[in-house]
């Protein structure tokens, strides 16, 4: 056998205007775990891309070598046919099929006569059990969670007798917990001898399973790290990521906590929008002082979107009750604008899905939540707008040639940075962040946290939502931990670690 | 610009001067002739005001009305029973017949907007309704509007169909034109060079404008160039009016409502919701925008505008039947798709549109010269439907954004 199972050499991709992969190699030995790290728009997903045939052959230039034969894949199906299947990011999954349906999709059973069904959910049923999924095949994509659907995916890939399995971002919308578990099927292929590339950007995942790291910068390899031994220093690849150090992981800022609240709730419920009778949130009281940013944690699912966005406008849920105050006012918002209005705003986990209109410029996603404001008489100045935009281009160093690009253009982390400028443009008093950084760079990551800080040295509040402790620790002043929609503790950011955020939570799952 | 991007920008615009051209040549210059051109615009008024109140509803995600033939049937036999079986004043009823077509448009997007039946679903049950109703107005007859001098039906006739007279003008000169010696109505070239000088003011003011606050500027030759050819198209199309009765009245109810749309979509924040609402439905209502409010304009200002071209329909043609405005839902959404609008939403103008439905209309006006039947004409405004889109969708993934 050779040394490598696959090699890539000096693989060149253009897009007009753009040099995505500049001489890009990639050695990746058989039964290793192979991790690909990099900021966002460092070529990572085009590399996989490229090697997966989503880019055919010719359109790059360079050598694929797999298993010791040079491959020119032109579709998909090619490279599917030598066992390299990749996943992406977004789930390719039908909501309104079946697991099992799902994972012959374009692969059927075919019996004499069309679709042979019992053999296509007996080996689904095989499928699954490989990959620890305990569901009935003939149950429907969009009845199981965002972890379980991920497995469906892998489980989809084993179905194609997959030698090569390439994941992007797997964990990305996944919990914890999920995440560990998903890692350590991985882990468990690797010992039986399947091979994986693994996308990721959290640096801790892959100091876990990762054997070699391969770290691209702007369309260019900078290295590959060995990690044997699984205990890499995370600030070992950041330094390659950036290429600079990144001493301070999160800027430093006064506390100054004024007396006055901002923003308080309190007795606060929310309903499921179909099941009525599914209390979401429970009974939730919190309070947000002018000056200080409050942390959110909890495991998917314990009701902090849906809190947030119940809060603003009703935009989640039936049944809503409880009171709000800001400023110390009582209020009742029934709609976003009254919220927006009333100076809150709620800057979306889902920037593509809920955020941004991704084929408008960027000039017209920032005015949008408060468009009147570069209107007269409901005709819109464009040169104001214009002028908005770049502002907020300069202040949140947003990268862009032009305020007039496409959102949709933009890496993830300056998508980001257009959403905050959109509710920052809206001038709120209280800002609800849910997810931040979610599927950003580390260096991106730093820059919103900056504006975070910016934000509350005004006087505002900020709510922040996240799913990374990490970051919670090291940004809030205060923590509230919640878990099946109920608020389980509070406590100041100084006395917290991860350790009693987790047990707060598992300790309220026992009750 | 190279000239990759400029036919990319300007593709129907292209498309249109070599169909013209092509059609020019074809009847041996018969459509250049100034009652082709004249009649070009009267006889696709009904398409072009309908084309803009459709854009309106493509814009919000690729939702179109079915309903609109079918409104300018019921607005038309409304209109002509009015003004032959009541006699009532001819402004009266324009009145009643527009408000009664927004109350349309107003039963549309209430189910659409606020009760979220799919638009499709929701209009298609509109053309059967008011083709019925329409039908049922008629008794399932011609009704003919009278025109004898002094009667309300003149009086309706001329409000939509006739010709602008300046009386002193427009009879003092004559000349030898197209072989026939005719009338020059002034009045019609006049107002082509006050649009013309106009255009060229407005866009020197906006320059100095501009400059002064120190924004950046589309370069003067390009910027000036489109204005002039413009300005020469005015002039010359304007000249060929004054070569043949003038201004259709027409003409001017077109312009104000394609002018209007234009205003709308391209520079007030209303417009805006409309590509907000295409571009991503969810966002948008999080941004403290009334979605359901955006498709309920949409559609009570798509019925408004069907019940406006009924009412031009009936004038121009003088009677409604029960067949009147068949089909005519197609052609708009052909103009709105061959014009470079999105079948998903989000974007298109009325610009674009409008030379869409430019477009279908010499093919048709260019067809019928050459004397092919009706049935070819289908043929080809499938065909360029087709091409267009396909153009559209492949020349949109090779520039797709990179991956």
């Amino acid at each position: 056998m050779a040394e490598f199972i696959l090699e890539m050499k000096k693989i060149t991709k253009e897009f007009p205007g753009v040099k995505a992969l500049d001489n890009v190699n990639l050695q990746v030995r058989p039964g290793e775990i192979h991790a690909l790290v990099g900021e966002n728009g460092a070529g990572k997903s085009t590399l996989m891309n490229v090697l997966s045939g989503t880019y055919p052959y010719g359109t790059y230039s360079g050598d694929i070598v797999y298993n010791g034969e040079e491959c020119q894949f032109k579709t998909l199906h090619d490279s599917e046919e030598k066992g390299i299947v990749i996943i992406h990011q977004e789930l390719a999954l039908i909501p309104e099929l079946s697991i099992g349906e799902n994972m012959f999709l374009g692969n059927e059973r075919k019996g004499r006569f069309g679709i042979d069904w019992d053999r296509t959910y007996h080996e689904a049923g095989e499928h699954m059990r490989q990959v620890g999924l305990k569901e009935e095949a003939t149950t429907l994509i969009k009845d199981i969670g965002t972890g379980k659907q991920q497995l469906v995916e892998i489980a989809k890939a084993l179905s194609k007798n997959v030698k090569l399995l390439i994941l992007d971002e797997p964990t990305s919308s996944l919990n914890e917990e999920d995440s560990k578990m998903l890692l350590d099927l991985l882990l468990g292929f690797k010992k039986e001898g399947m091979t994986s590339i693994i996308i990721s950007h959290k640096l801790n995942e892959i100091s876990y399973v990762a054997d070699k790291i391969t770290v691209l910068r702007d369309g260019s390899t900078i290295e590959t790290i060995d990690n044997a031994d699984h205990n890499i220093d995370e600030a070992r690849i950041i330094r390659g990521m950036v290429g600079r150090e990144l001493s301070d992981r999160y800027p430093s800022r006064e506390h100054n906590v004024s007396d006055k609240v901002g923003l308080e709730v309190s007795g606060w419920t929310v309903h499921h929008p179909i099941y009525t009778e599914k209390k979401v949130v429970d009974n939730v009281s919190f309070n947000v002082r002018r000056g200080e940013i409050v942390g959110f944690s909890g495991l998917q699912g314990a009701g902090r979107t849906e809190l947030a966005m119940s809060i603003f406008g009703r935009s989640y849920g039936t049944g809503v009750s409880g009171k709000l105050k800001i400023d110390g006012k009582e209020t009742e918002l029934k709609s976003v604008r009254s919220a927006i209005e009333a100076g809150l705003a709620y800057v979306t986990e889902d920037r593509k899905g809920n955020g941004l209109i991704l084929s408008e410029s960027i000039a017209k996603n920032t005015t949008m939540s408060r468009l009147e404001k570069v209107c007269s008489k409901g005709i819109i100045n464009f040169d104001k707008e214009n002028a908005v935009a770049n502002d907020y281009k300069e202040k949140l160093k947003t990268k862009t040639p032009s305020v007039q690009q496409a959102v949709g253009n933009l890496s993830g982390g300056n998508q980001q940075k257009v959403l905050l400028a959109k509710w920052m443009f809206a001038d709120p008093e209280v800002l609800i962040l849910d997810e931040p950084t979610r599927g950003i760079d580390v260096g991106a990551k730093y820059e919103i946290y900056c504006i975070m800080n910016d934000l509350v040295a005004q006087g505002k509040s900020v709510v922040m939502i996240s799913s990374e402790m990490p970051e919670l620790l090291g940004m809030c002043d205060r923590i509230y931990v919640m878990n099946e929609g109920k608020m389980v503790a509070e406590m100041p950011a100084s006395e917290a670690t991860q350790e009693k955020i987790m047990s707060a939570i598992l300790q309220s799952d026992k009750k | 610009m190279n000239v990759k991007t400029f036919i990319k920008k300007y593709t129907m615009v292209i498309a249109l001067v070599v169909v013209f051209i092509f059609f020019a040549i074809w009847t041996d210059q018969k459509l250049l002739l100034a009652q082709n051109l004249s009649n070009l615009l009267i006889q696709n008024s009904y398409v072009l005001v309908l084309a803009c109140g459709m854009l309106m509803c493509i814009l919000t995600g690729g939702n179109i009305d079915l309903s609109v033939g079918s409104t300018v049937c019921l607005i038309g036999a409304v209109a002509a029973q009015m003004l032959t079986k009541h006699n009532m004043n001819p402004i009266a009823v324009i009145c009643l017949c527009l408000l009664f077509s927004v109350l349309i448009g107003m039963w549309q997007g209430f189910w659409i907007g606020y009760i979220h039946i799919p638009p499709f679903i929701c209009t298609l049950a509109g053309m059967f309704l008011f083709r019925g109703f329409g039908r049922a107005i008629l008794e399932s007859k011609t009704i003919a509007i009278t025109q004898s001098e002094g009667s309300v039906g003149k009086k309706f006739l001329d409000i939509f169909a006739s010709y602008i007279d300046v009386p002193g003008l427009d009879h003092s000169w004559t000349i030898k034109a197209e072989d026939r010696t005719v009338e020059v109505k002034l009045s019609a070239f006049i107002l082509g060079i006050v649009i013309a000088v106009a255009l060229i003011a407005i866009t020197i003011l906006n320059r100095a404008k501009k400059a002064k606050k120190g924004y950046k500027q589309e370069p003067a030759i390009s910027q000036f160039g489109k204005i002039l050819v413009i300005d020469a198209l005015v002039l010359a199309y304007t000249w060929k009016l004054a070569l043949y009765k003038g201004i259709p009245v027409m003409a001017i109810w077109v312009l104000a409502v394609v002018c209007i749309y234009a205003f709308i979509t391209s520079k007030t924040a209303f417009g805006r919701y409309f590509y907000a609402v295409g571009g991503n439905e969810k966002a948008t209502k999080l941004s403290g925008i009334n979605t359901n409010k955006v498709y309920f304009m949409a559609y009570t200002s798509m019925s408004l505008l069907a019940g406006l071209s009924g009412l031009l329909v009936a004038a121009r043609v003088g009677s409604v039947n029960g067949d009147t405005g068949n089909s005519f839902e197609m052609d708009a959404i052909g103009s709105c798709f061959i014009g470079g609008a999105s079948a998903y939403g989000g974007s298109g103008t009325v610009g674009g549109v409008m030379v869409g439905a430019i477009l279908l209309g010499v093919i048709n006006q260019g067809m019928s010269i050459k004397g092919l039947d009706n049935n070819w004409q289908y043929v080809v405004k499938g065909g360029v439907l087709l091409i267009a889109v396909i153009f559209d969708v492949v020349s949109n993934k090779k520039t797709g954004k990179a991956g």
